[in-house]
Protein backbone atom coordinates (compact mmCIF):
# COMPACT_ATOMS: atom_id res chain seq x y z
CA UNK A 1 0.00 0.00 0.00
CA UNK A 2 2.74 2.41 0.96
CA UNK A 3 4.58 1.44 -2.20
CA UNK A 4 1.50 2.19 -4.31
CA UNK A 5 1.12 5.53 -2.58
CA UNK A 6 4.74 6.39 -3.31
CA UNK A 7 4.27 5.39 -6.93
CA UNK A 8 1.24 7.64 -7.26
CA UNK A 9 3.18 10.49 -5.69
CA UNK A 10 6.02 10.02 -8.16
CA UNK A 11 3.59 9.99 -11.07
CA UNK A 12 1.93 13.17 -9.85
CA UNK A 13 5.34 14.77 -9.57
CA UNK A 14 6.35 13.73 -13.06
CA UNK A 15 3.17 15.26 -14.54
CA UNK A 16 4.33 18.63 -13.25
CA UNK A 17 7.60 18.14 -15.09
CA UNK A 18 5.70 18.29 -18.38
CA UNK A 19 4.62 21.88 -17.82
CA UNK A 20 5.98 24.09 -20.58
CA UNK A 21 6.91 27.21 -18.74
CA UNK A 22 9.76 26.07 -16.53
CA UNK A 23 11.76 29.22 -16.09
CA UNK A 24 11.09 31.31 -13.06
CA UNK A 25 9.81 34.78 -13.81
CA UNK A 26 9.99 36.17 -10.33
CA UNK A 27 12.50 35.94 -7.51
CA UNK A 28 9.76 36.66 -5.00
CA UNK A 29 8.12 33.25 -4.34
CA UNK A 30 4.81 34.94 -3.59
CA UNK A 31 4.70 36.66 -6.99
CA UNK A 32 5.86 33.46 -8.69
CA UNK A 33 3.00 31.54 -7.01
CA UNK A 34 0.48 34.18 -8.15
CA UNK A 35 1.90 34.05 -11.65
CA UNK A 36 1.68 30.26 -11.84
CA UNK A 37 -1.86 30.23 -10.48
CA UNK A 38 -2.97 32.88 -12.98
CA UNK A 39 -1.51 31.22 -16.04
CA UNK A 40 -3.01 27.87 -15.07
CA UNK A 41 -6.45 29.51 -15.09
CA UNK A 42 -6.25 31.12 -18.51
CA UNK A 43 -7.41 29.14 -21.50
CA UNK A 44 -5.14 28.94 -24.51
CA UNK A 45 -7.34 30.31 -27.30
CA UNK A 46 -5.33 28.74 -30.08
CA UNK A 47 -5.33 25.26 -28.59
CA UNK A 48 -8.53 25.11 -26.61
CA UNK A 49 -8.70 22.79 -23.61
CA UNK A 50 -5.20 23.64 -22.55
CA UNK A 51 -4.22 26.38 -20.18
CA UNK A 52 -1.57 28.85 -21.31
CA UNK A 53 0.65 27.27 -18.67
CA UNK A 54 0.59 23.93 -20.52
CA UNK A 55 0.82 25.23 -24.06
CA UNK A 56 3.85 26.31 -26.02
CA UNK A 57 2.10 27.98 -28.95
CA UNK A 58 3.16 31.56 -29.56
CA UNK A 59 -0.05 33.15 -28.34
CA UNK A 60 0.22 31.33 -25.00
CA UNK A 61 3.81 32.53 -24.65
CA UNK A 62 2.70 36.10 -25.48
CA UNK A 63 -0.07 35.97 -22.90
CA UNK A 64 2.32 34.59 -20.25
CA UNK A 65 4.66 37.47 -20.99
CA UNK A 66 1.83 40.01 -20.69
CA UNK A 67 0.59 38.50 -17.42
CA UNK A 68 4.13 38.57 -16.00
CA UNK A 69 4.43 42.20 -17.06
CA UNK A 70 1.15 43.13 -15.40
CA UNK A 71 2.14 41.40 -12.16
CA UNK A 72 5.40 43.34 -12.23
CA UNK A 73 3.44 46.54 -12.66
CA UNK A 74 1.55 45.65 -9.50
CA UNK A 75 -1.85 45.00 -11.07
CA UNK A 76 -4.37 42.94 -9.14
CA UNK A 77 -5.66 39.54 -10.27
CA UNK A 78 -8.98 41.24 -10.96
CA UNK A 79 -7.35 43.77 -13.29
CA UNK A 80 -5.51 41.02 -15.12
CA UNK A 81 -8.72 39.04 -15.55
CA UNK A 82 -10.41 42.19 -16.91
CA UNK A 83 -7.57 42.66 -19.38
CA UNK A 84 -8.17 39.17 -20.75
CA UNK A 85 -11.96 39.33 -20.75
CA UNK A 86 -12.13 42.64 -22.66
CA UNK A 87 -9.92 41.11 -25.36
CA UNK A 88 -10.95 37.49 -25.55
CA UNK A 89 -14.24 37.33 -23.70
CA UNK A 90 -15.26 35.37 -20.63
CA UNK A 91 -14.19 32.19 -22.46
CA UNK A 92 -10.54 32.95 -21.80
CA UNK A 93 -10.99 32.25 -18.11
CA UNK A 94 -11.31 28.70 -16.88
CA UNK A 95 -13.39 30.01 -14.01
CA UNK A 96 -15.76 32.55 -15.53
CA UNK A 97 -17.05 35.10 -13.09
CA UNK A 98 -20.54 34.36 -11.75
CA UNK A 99 -22.49 37.09 -13.45
CA UNK A 100 -25.44 37.30 -15.80
CA UNK A 101 -25.26 34.43 -18.23
CA UNK A 102 -23.23 32.12 -16.01
CA UNK A 103 -25.51 32.69 -13.03
CA UNK A 104 -28.21 30.61 -14.71
CA UNK A 105 -25.81 27.64 -14.84
CA UNK A 106 -25.47 27.83 -11.09
CA UNK A 107 -29.17 28.22 -10.35
CA UNK A 108 -30.81 25.78 -12.76
CA UNK A 109 -29.44 22.51 -11.29
CA UNK A 110 -30.60 23.41 -7.79
CA UNK A 111 -33.96 24.56 -9.13
CA UNK A 112 -34.35 21.24 -10.97
CA UNK A 113 -33.51 19.23 -7.84
CA UNK A 114 -36.10 21.19 -5.86
CA UNK A 115 -38.67 20.72 -8.60
CA UNK A 116 -37.97 16.99 -8.81
CA UNK A 117 -38.17 16.64 -5.04
CA UNK A 118 -41.50 18.42 -5.01
CA UNK A 119 -42.87 16.20 -7.81
CA UNK A 120 -41.67 13.07 -5.99
CA UNK A 121 -43.31 14.28 -2.79
CA UNK A 122 -46.61 14.83 -4.63
CA UNK A 123 -46.53 11.39 -6.26
CA UNK A 124 -45.62 9.55 -3.07
CA UNK A 125 -48.28 11.33 -1.04
CA UNK A 126 -50.86 10.58 -3.71
CA UNK A 127 -49.94 6.89 -3.82
CA UNK A 128 -49.97 6.49 -0.04
CA UNK A 129 -53.47 7.95 0.12
CA UNK A 130 -54.83 5.31 -2.29
CA UNK A 131 -56.93 2.45 -0.88
CA UNK A 132 -54.83 -0.60 -0.07
CA UNK A 133 -56.84 -3.01 -2.21
CA UNK A 134 -57.32 -2.31 -5.83
CA UNK A 135 -60.08 -4.61 -7.06
CA UNK A 136 -59.92 -3.50 -10.72
CA UNK A 137 -56.13 -3.70 -10.80
CA UNK A 138 -56.05 -0.38 -12.59
CA UNK A 139 -53.81 1.47 -10.20
CA UNK A 140 -54.02 5.17 -9.69
CA UNK A 141 -54.74 6.26 -13.22
CA UNK B 1 -51.69 8.88 -22.47
CA UNK B 2 -51.43 12.03 -20.42
CA UNK B 3 -48.52 10.70 -18.38
CA UNK B 4 -46.31 10.51 -21.47
CA UNK B 5 -46.76 14.14 -22.42
CA UNK B 6 -44.37 15.67 -19.91
CA UNK B 7 -41.43 13.29 -20.55
CA UNK B 8 -41.92 13.68 -24.31
CA UNK B 9 -41.85 17.45 -24.04
CA UNK B 10 -38.72 17.24 -21.88
CA UNK B 11 -36.91 14.93 -24.31
CA UNK B 12 -38.05 17.10 -27.22
CA UNK B 13 -36.63 20.21 -25.59
CA UNK B 14 -33.37 18.39 -24.91
CA UNK B 15 -33.16 17.33 -28.57
CA UNK B 16 -33.71 20.90 -29.72
CA UNK B 17 -30.80 22.06 -27.55
CA UNK B 18 -28.56 19.24 -28.77
CA UNK B 19 -29.28 20.01 -32.42
CA UNK B 20 -28.68 23.72 -31.78
CA UNK B 21 -25.35 22.79 -30.24
CA UNK B 22 -24.39 20.73 -33.28
CA UNK B 23 -25.35 23.42 -35.75
CA UNK B 24 -23.35 26.04 -33.91
CA UNK B 25 -20.65 25.68 -36.55
CA UNK B 26 -16.93 26.09 -35.92
CA UNK B 27 -16.36 25.41 -32.21
CA UNK B 28 -13.14 27.42 -32.43
CA UNK B 29 -15.00 30.54 -33.52
CA UNK B 30 -15.61 32.63 -30.42
CA UNK B 31 -17.82 35.69 -30.30
CA UNK B 32 -15.50 38.69 -30.35
CA UNK B 33 -16.02 41.00 -27.39
CA UNK B 34 -15.14 43.93 -29.68
CA UNK B 35 -18.28 43.85 -31.81
CA UNK B 36 -20.01 47.20 -31.37
CA UNK B 37 -17.04 48.60 -29.45
CA UNK B 38 -14.37 51.04 -30.60
CA UNK B 39 -11.40 49.40 -32.33
CA UNK B 40 -8.41 49.17 -29.99
CA UNK B 41 -5.84 51.95 -30.17
CA UNK B 42 -2.51 50.96 -31.68
CA UNK B 43 0.64 52.51 -33.04
CA UNK B 44 2.99 50.29 -35.01
CA UNK B 45 5.71 50.66 -37.62
CA UNK B 46 4.62 49.68 -41.09
CA UNK B 47 5.96 46.49 -42.55
CA UNK B 48 7.66 48.05 -45.54
CA UNK B 49 9.06 51.10 -43.83
CA UNK B 50 9.94 50.89 -40.11
CA UNK B 51 10.27 54.69 -39.99
CA UNK B 52 6.59 55.18 -40.75
CA UNK B 53 3.95 54.30 -38.17
CA UNK B 54 0.34 53.38 -38.62
CA UNK B 55 -2.42 53.67 -36.06
CA UNK B 56 -6.13 53.66 -35.49
CA UNK B 57 -6.51 57.13 -37.05
CA UNK B 58 -5.93 55.60 -40.47
CA UNK B 59 -9.09 53.52 -40.06
CA UNK B 60 -11.42 56.47 -39.52
CA UNK B 61 -13.60 58.18 -42.11
CA UNK B 62 -14.52 55.17 -44.20
CA UNK B 63 -15.40 51.53 -43.85
CA UNK B 64 -12.20 49.50 -43.77
CA UNK B 65 -11.06 46.00 -43.04
CA UNK B 66 -8.15 45.01 -40.86
CA UNK B 67 -6.72 41.68 -41.93
CA UNK B 68 -4.43 39.81 -39.54
CA UNK B 69 -1.93 37.76 -41.51
CA UNK B 70 1.45 36.07 -41.37
CA UNK B 71 3.67 34.14 -43.74
CA UNK B 72 3.48 31.06 -41.48
CA UNK B 73 -0.30 31.05 -41.81
CA UNK B 74 -1.47 28.55 -44.41
CA UNK B 75 -5.02 29.88 -44.68
CA UNK B 76 -3.65 33.38 -45.33
CA UNK B 77 -2.14 32.11 -48.56
CA UNK B 78 -5.53 30.66 -49.45
CA UNK B 79 -7.40 33.95 -48.95
CA UNK B 80 -4.72 36.12 -50.52
CA UNK B 81 -6.07 36.05 -54.11
CA UNK B 82 -9.43 37.25 -52.86
CA UNK B 83 -7.80 40.15 -50.98
CA UNK B 84 -6.02 41.02 -54.24
CA UNK B 85 -9.37 41.00 -56.01
CA UNK B 86 -10.98 43.27 -53.38
CA UNK B 87 -8.10 45.70 -53.68
CA UNK B 88 -8.14 45.61 -57.49
CA UNK B 89 -11.80 46.60 -57.62
CA UNK B 90 -11.28 49.11 -54.79
CA UNK B 91 -14.08 47.51 -52.78
CA UNK B 92 -12.80 48.76 -49.42
CA UNK B 93 -9.56 50.07 -47.87
CA UNK B 94 -7.60 47.05 -46.64
CA UNK B 95 -5.13 47.34 -43.79
CA UNK B 96 -2.98 44.49 -42.59
CA UNK B 97 -1.57 43.50 -39.27
CA UNK B 98 1.44 41.33 -39.96
CA UNK B 99 1.27 39.28 -36.79
CA UNK B 100 4.32 37.70 -35.18
CA UNK B 101 6.16 37.39 -38.42
CA UNK B 102 9.58 37.94 -39.87
CA UNK B 103 9.94 41.23 -41.73
CA UNK B 104 12.06 40.12 -44.74
CA UNK B 105 9.90 37.04 -45.28
CA UNK B 106 6.69 39.07 -45.05
CA UNK B 107 8.00 41.61 -47.57
CA UNK B 108 9.01 38.80 -49.90
CA UNK B 109 5.49 37.33 -49.59
CA UNK B 110 3.97 40.63 -50.72
CA UNK B 111 6.42 40.89 -53.60
CA UNK B 112 5.63 37.39 -54.82
CA UNK B 113 1.86 37.28 -54.25
CA UNK B 114 1.02 40.96 -54.61
CA UNK B 115 0.22 43.56 -51.96
CA UNK B 116 -3.50 44.22 -51.39
CA UNK B 117 -2.86 46.37 -48.30
CA UNK B 118 -2.81 50.16 -48.13
CA UNK B 119 -0.36 49.41 -45.34
CA UNK B 120 0.50 46.55 -43.06
CA UNK B 121 1.38 47.15 -39.43
CA UNK B 122 4.34 45.09 -38.28
CA UNK B 123 3.41 43.46 -34.96
CA UNK B 124 6.58 41.48 -34.26
CA UNK B 125 5.93 40.53 -30.64
CA UNK B 126 2.16 40.08 -30.91
CA UNK B 127 1.40 42.88 -28.43
CA UNK B 128 -1.13 44.60 -30.68
CA UNK B 129 -2.53 41.20 -31.67
CA UNK B 130 -3.44 40.66 -28.03
CA UNK B 131 -5.11 44.09 -27.85
CA UNK B 132 -7.24 43.11 -30.82
CA UNK B 133 -8.08 39.75 -29.25
CA UNK B 134 -6.42 37.86 -32.08
CA UNK B 135 -5.98 34.14 -31.49
CA UNK B 136 -5.61 32.60 -34.92
CA UNK B 137 -4.68 34.08 -38.27
CA UNK B 138 -6.28 34.86 -40.61
CA UNK B 139 -8.75 37.11 -38.84
CA UNK B 140 -10.51 40.01 -40.50
CA UNK B 141 -12.17 42.91 -38.71
CA UNK B 142 -14.74 45.17 -40.34
CA UNK B 143 -14.45 48.70 -38.96
CA UNK B 144 -17.02 51.40 -39.63
CA UNK B 145 -16.18 55.06 -40.41
CA UNK B 146 -16.35 56.01 -36.72
CA UNK B 147 -13.79 53.36 -35.85
CA UNK B 148 -16.24 50.87 -34.34
CA UNK B 149 -15.67 47.18 -34.96
CA UNK B 150 -18.85 45.82 -36.49
CA UNK B 151 -17.75 42.33 -37.45
CA UNK B 152 -14.91 39.88 -37.06
CA UNK B 153 -14.35 36.90 -39.32
CA UNK B 154 -12.20 33.99 -38.23
CA UNK B 155 -10.63 32.04 -41.10
CA UNK B 156 -10.01 32.80 -44.75
CA UNK B 157 -12.15 35.32 -46.63
CA UNK B 158 -14.03 34.19 -49.71
CA UNK B 159 -16.50 35.87 -52.08
CA UNK B 160 -19.38 34.16 -50.25
CA UNK B 161 -18.24 35.29 -46.82
CA UNK B 162 -17.61 38.76 -48.20
CA UNK B 163 -21.14 39.10 -49.57
CA UNK B 164 -22.93 37.47 -46.68
CA UNK B 165 -21.08 38.93 -43.72
CA UNK B 166 -19.35 42.13 -44.82
CA UNK B 167 -21.34 43.73 -47.62
CA UNK B 168 -24.62 43.01 -45.84
CA UNK B 169 -23.39 44.71 -42.66
CA UNK B 170 -22.10 47.79 -44.44
CA UNK B 171 -25.40 48.27 -46.23
CA UNK B 172 -27.38 47.75 -43.07
CA UNK B 173 -25.55 50.38 -41.06
CA UNK B 174 -25.82 52.87 -43.92
CA UNK B 175 -29.58 52.47 -43.89
CA UNK B 176 -29.60 52.91 -40.13
CA UNK B 177 -27.91 56.28 -40.33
Amino acid sequence: MTRLFTLVLIMMGSAVAFAIDQDKRFDDPELQARYEKLISEVRCLQCQNQSIKDSNVTLAADLRREIARMIEEGQTDEQIADFLVTRYGEFALYRPRTTGKTLILWIVPFALVLLGGFALFRVVRHRTSLPIDDPDGKGAA
Amino acid sequence: MNRYVLPLVAVGALLVFLVMGLRHGDPRALPSPFIGKPAPEFELPTLKNPEVTIGKDHLLGDYSIVNVWATWCVMCRQEHPFLMELSARKAIPIYGINWRDNRPEAIRWLEQLGDPYLASAYDADGRVGIDWGVYGAPETFLVDPEGTVIYKHLGPLSPQVWQREFVARMNKSEVAE
